[in-house]
This record gives structure tokens, C-alpha cells and sequence, in this order.
């Protein structure tokens, strides 16, 4: 089918170039040199348990504590800090890299809609957050319990361990979705994306403190609400990162988040369409 | 019905409080046009307009019809070999024409196949497979030009793309222009290498300071500037007799025998009154002409004129 034929229709040619521009960018996303940290980032926690399996036979504690342990892990480290500059790395960089590498005007010498590039490079950097993140997630979800042997595998095939794995995997996914949109738009908008990234940073923090319509301009909202354990027991000045204050049920959590990150990619789409080349500063 | 061209509307753009071009009216029919300005007049900044990697702070632009604004419509029919020295990295010069073909929305074996024709116009099918961070300058620049072309675009702009280029590469390359020029297409290209340059224009558009200084036919701008005499080489075989009798012309600022006694260069403030005249003379003396041409109508002689200094280097 010729280009000629294909421009009206529209869908067919996207979807062409969407799987061009995938292919190129997933390499990036996922086998890159600047992701160094984001490796540590999602080796770290799978380390830390795969350990725990190997030395917490002996801990005194009961599988109950480890599950437990996990949703601390999940909600202040993974959902806080991991997932969040993990995609900070990711997403960010689908343009700002290219900036700096002063490659970005090969897509825009392409007959490409801005648009159709903005979305693909996104589902580049989600397909690969939720590689990482996801597999972080299993892993260590995994790990930390492994040494308890038949009685894990038991939990985890017939007691709901599976369904709970099933959540936290879910909802690793949807934190890359919701992120990753916000740092597309503020890798889009900013040559430096660290300050709106504190910003964001604060304002995703300051969630159980906001009012409650504010608080559903914010991703973590949402992913508070799908976490298969609810309140978990956190001491200290990061107790209010456990704390749930507006639950809200998964029906309602879903579409939220996705109509939101939809939001935020559409304009990050349209801000695309704007941007010019200049790699002078 | 008029022929395409590409249309600038008072446009201007500025970085900031700096200048990049202003007011800038062009009409750019097809042929071979050439961006001649020292640096920092705006040449690079007219072709990122043209191409919309940049916005006009004023000012409309069209192409063919198609505004910038419309990437995904305009770089269907336009090719641009930038400047920018960079590459997406791990990727061999075939693999960098290949991924981009498809990112126009071909399938595999159409992008192959173009792929493979502009590696060749480029001479490049032989290091195809190597990556393209191993090439050397000129290597890069010919690639790039390949993936610039490899669409088969109607409208190449191309920035210094001779730049890198040795001496064989370089006549193949403007060869290449020269072609796509007559074939109707519109070729834009800036260069430093004037006599280059000079050879393949069909008109040539002088920039200075970010303003457009002239543009036209390289002959009609020449013949606009009034206030440089006009230089004309008369081959003939009595140059001192031819002299004497110009010197009666007002017009006439200087004449200078050539070495080889053969020949005569003329400055005159006419030229058309000077040929008028020189039909007269040949014809009242018997004088023998073997050739008449003007000798400072060319795009180097013009940039020194209307910018001064030395226009370009070889």
C-alpha cells in the first residue's frame, strides 16, 4: 500500500510510524548508558530482599511481618521514590536526551505528526518503566518471602498471594502511566527538569495533606487507593506516606488515573507540536 | 498555472534580542538556489524557518503550499541535510536511512529498496553495514545527504553540504544538485565554497546580518549593483589599440592589457553601452575578437561587492 493511499488513512499510517519510532526508541529506554541509576533503582530492592531470602530463616518473624515488610517497601519506596525518579530518568529524557545529543531534528525532518512522535516515544518509555518496575516489583515481591518455602508457594498459588501480586504489578504499571506522562510534559516544557521534578516531588508528598479535590491532580491518589494492603504500620516522619486518607475503590482509581495521565500526555503532545530545535544552550 | 515556490512573507525571527533574519520576502522558484552570507548572516536560520525546526517571531512561510507548521505533510516532499554533526548512535549508515524511511510510514521492502538507491547516489553502498560513528567527516556528511534524499523529495535544503567533502566527493556531490535542479526540483543550499556554489546556481539569494541584501539571478543582481563598475574580458588581437579608443568613453574607469597581449580587461559604468561600442570599433578598425564575456558577474564577485571581504575559500 503507497504513502499516497495510506495518508487517508490516518490509523494505518500512525500505526506504521508508531512501530518505527518504538523500535528505535526502546533501545534507548531500555539499554541505555545515562540509565545507570535507573538500574539501581529497580536492582536495589531485589537485592535487599533476595538477601532477606537468604539470612531471614532465622529472623523470628512470621510470613504475615514480611508481607507487611513488602507494602512498607511497595508504598514509601517503590510508589515514593523508586517508581517516581525511575520515570524521571525515563521520561524526561525521550526529548531532552535527544536535545543534547542533537539527534531530536531527525523526527522533526520526518513526516510525522508531533503528536503520533510525543505518544510513541511515551509508549517507549512505558513499556520499558514497566519492564523495569514491574519486574522489581515481582522479584522482591518473590524474594521476600521465598525462604518460607512450601508454605509461600502455598500462599502464593491457593491463600491470594497471587492476587496480591497481581495488585502490586497493576499498580506499578499504572504508577509508570501516570508518571511517565507528567515527565513527558516537564521533559517537553523545561530544558532542566529538575526543578519541576522537585515540584512534582512535593506536591505528590503533600497529597494526604491537600484538600480533596487537589488531591485527584495527583498520580499517587490514585495508586494509594489500588494498593492490595491498606494501612501499614510506618514509624517516624515517613508515616504520613503509608497513611491512606481519601480510599477510593479500584473502579473508580482506574479510570481516574488513566483519564488523568491521558490529560497530561495530550497536552505534553500538544506542547511537542510547538517545540523547535535549537541546541545552542 | 504558476509554478511552486517557496514563499517567505515578511518574516522575521529573533532569539531573544538577538537577530536571527528580519523581514525577509522571498519567492524561491524551482532550480538551484544558493543562501550566500558570512557568518552569522541567517542563512542557517532561513533554512530551520523553511523547514519549521524553528518558528517565525514574525511573519508567514509556505512551501509548496504547505506551511512548516505541517511536518507530517511538508517532509513528504522535503529532504533537509542539516549541519548538526550528530547521529543516533549504534546504528550503521544503512540501518539510519532504513529506521527513518520507516518512520515516513513505508513498509519494510519499499524502505529497503530506497535505502539501497540513495546509499548509491551517495556512493556509499560499500560502508553501508558499518556504524556510523566509525565514518570519517566526509562520510557523514554523504550519509547524511543520502538520508536526506532517500524520500525522493521535491524540495532538498541543504546547509554546508559540501563541508567535509573531498575534492572527488565534492564535484560528484554538486553534480548531483545540478541534477535535481534541472529535473524541476527545488535544491536550496548554502555554501562557502563560492566558485562551487556559483557554478550549480540558478539564482542566488545574498544574506547579510540577518537581512536579505539581494537575490535574483546571479547576472540581474550584478547588473543592480551600479555603484561597481562592471568588469568585461575582450579577447581580441589589438587589446592596446581596443584601449586607447575606450579611454575616449566616459564610462570607461579602466582598461588593463592582459599579459599575454592578447586581451583586455574593462571596467565601465555602461556594459550596454560598451558593447554597443565595441561593435563599432571592431568594425571601424578591423579588429579581430576572438571572445567577449563579463568577468565579475559571478556569486563571489557579488558577495564582495555587496558584503565586502573574501567571499568563500576552496
Amino acid at each position: 500500500m503507497n504513502l499516497s493511499r495510506l495518508s487517508t488513512q490516518p490509523w494505518m499510517l500512525w500505526r506504521r510510524q508508531v512501530a518505527a519510532i518504538l523500535r528505535m526508541e526502546l533501545k534507548k529506554s531500555l539499554f541505555s548508558k545515562r540509565a545507570w541509576w535507573i538500574y539501581i533503582l529497580t536492582l536495589g530492592p531485589v537485592a535487599i530482599t533476595g538477601l532477606h531470602s537468604l539470612v531471614g530463616r532465622n529472623g523470628g518473624h512470621s510470613m504475615a511481618d514480611d508481607n507487611m515488610i513488602f507494602a512498607g517497601i511497595f508504598q514509601v519506596y517503590f510508589l515514593r521514590l523508586g517508581i517516581f525518579f525511575g520515570c524521571l530518568g525515563i521520561f524526561s529524557n525521550l526529548f531532552r536526551a535527544e536535545v543534547l545529543e542533537r539527534t531530536l531534528h531527525y523526527y522533526f525532518m520526518s513526516p510525522v505528526r508531533r503528536e503520533v512522535l510525543a505518544v510513541s516515544k511515551y509508549l517507549a518509555g512505558v513499556i520499558a518503566a514497566v519492564i523495569y518496575f514491574t519486574g522489581s516489583v515481582v522479584l522482591s515481591f518473590l524474594f521476600i518471602s521465598a525462604h518460607w518455602g512450601p508454605v509461600f508457594q502455598q500462599y502464593l498459588l491457593r491463600g491470594g498471594g497471587l492476587h496480591q501480586l497481581g495488585w502490586y504489578a497493576l499498580t506499578t504499571a499504572l504508577a509508570c502511566v501516570g508518571y511517565g506522562s507528567v515527565f513527558l510534559l516537564t521533559g517537553v516544557i523545561y530544558r532542566n527538569p529538575m526543578i519541576p521534578a522537585a515540584v512534582v516531588f512535593i506536591w505528590e508528598n503533600l497529597n494526604p495533606f491537600l484538600p480533596s479535590l487537589l488531591k485527584k491532580f495527583s498520580i499517587v491518589f490514585y495508586l494509594k487507593s489500588l494498593c492490595p494492603v491498606g494501612d501499614i504500620p510506618v514509624d517516624g516522619p515517613l508515616a504520613f506516606l503509608a497513611t491512606m486518607t481519601d480510599p477510593t475503590p479500584a473502579w473508580l482509581a482506574i479510570p481516574g488515573l488513566l483519564l488523568l495521565s491521558s490529560l497530561v500526555l495530550a497536552y505534553a503532545a500538544a506542547k511537542a507540536r510547538k517545540l523547535e530545535v535549537s541546541y545552542s544552550e | 498555472m504558476s509554478e511552486p515556490r517557496i514563499l517567505f512573507d515578511n518574516v522575521s525571527r529573533f532569539y531573544g534580542e538577538v537577530l536571527g533574519v528580519n523581514r525577509v520576502n522571498l519567492s524561491i522558484p524551482p532550480g538551484v538556489t544558493s543562501l550566500v552570507g558570512p557568518n552569522g548572516s541567517g542563512k542557517t536560520t532561513l533554512m530551520n524557518l523553511m523547514t519549521g525546526l524553528i518558528r517565525p517571531s514574525r511573519g508567514a512561510i509556505s512551501v509548496l503550499g504547505i506551511p512548516p507548521t505541517r511536518p507530517e505533510e511538508l517532509f513528504r516532499k522535503m529532504g533537509y541535510c542539516t549541519q548538526f554533526d550528530a547521529f543516533p548512535k549504534g546504528l550503521t549508515g544503512y540501518q539510519f536511512i532504513y529506521s527513518f524511511l520507516l518512520v515516513h510510514g513505508m513498509i519494510p521492502s519499499e524502505a529497503a529498496r530506497l535505502t539501497g538507491e540513495a546509499l548509491q547516489r551517495v556512493n556509499m553502498t560499500q560502508a553501508a553495514d558499518r556504524p556510523v560513528a566509525a565514518y570519517s567527516k566526509g562520510m557523514r556528511q554523504r550519509i547524511k545527504l543520502a538520508q536526506a534524499i532517500a524520500h525522493r523529495p521535491t524540495v532538498l535544503v541543504l546547509d554546508e553540504p559540501l563541508n567535509g567533502l573531498d575534492p572527488m566527493a565534492r564535484a560528484e556531490t554538486i553534480a548531483l544538485f545540478k541534477q535535481f535542479g534541472d529535473e524541476g526540483r527545488h535544491v536550496i543550499v548554502s555554501s562557502h565554497i563560492l566558485h562551487e556554489v556559483d557554478r550549480i546556481s540558478d539564482q542566488v539569494i545574498l544574506l547579510s546580518h540577518g537581512y536579505v541584501v539581494a537575490e535574483g539571478q546571479i547576472q540581474d543582481v550584478r547588473s543592480e549593483v551600479k555603484d561597481q563598475p562592471m568588469q568585461i574580458l575582450v579577447r581580441c588581437d589589438k587589446p592596446g589599440l581596443l584601449a586607447s579608443r575606450l579611454f575616449e568613453q566616459d564610462h570607461v574607469v579602466e582598461a588593463k592589457v592582459n599579459e599575454d597581449g592578447r586581451g583586455l580587461l574593462v571596467r565601465t559604468r555602461d556594459a550596454d553601452n560598451l558593447y554597443l561600442l565595441l561593435n563599432r570599433i571592431v568594425l571601424d578598425n578591423g579588429l579581430e575578437v576572438e571572445a567577449v564575456a563579463p568577468a565579475d558577474d559571478d556569486v563571489n564577485s557579488v558577495y564582495q561587492y555587496l558584503i565586502g571581504g573574501e567571499g568563500g575559500t576552496t
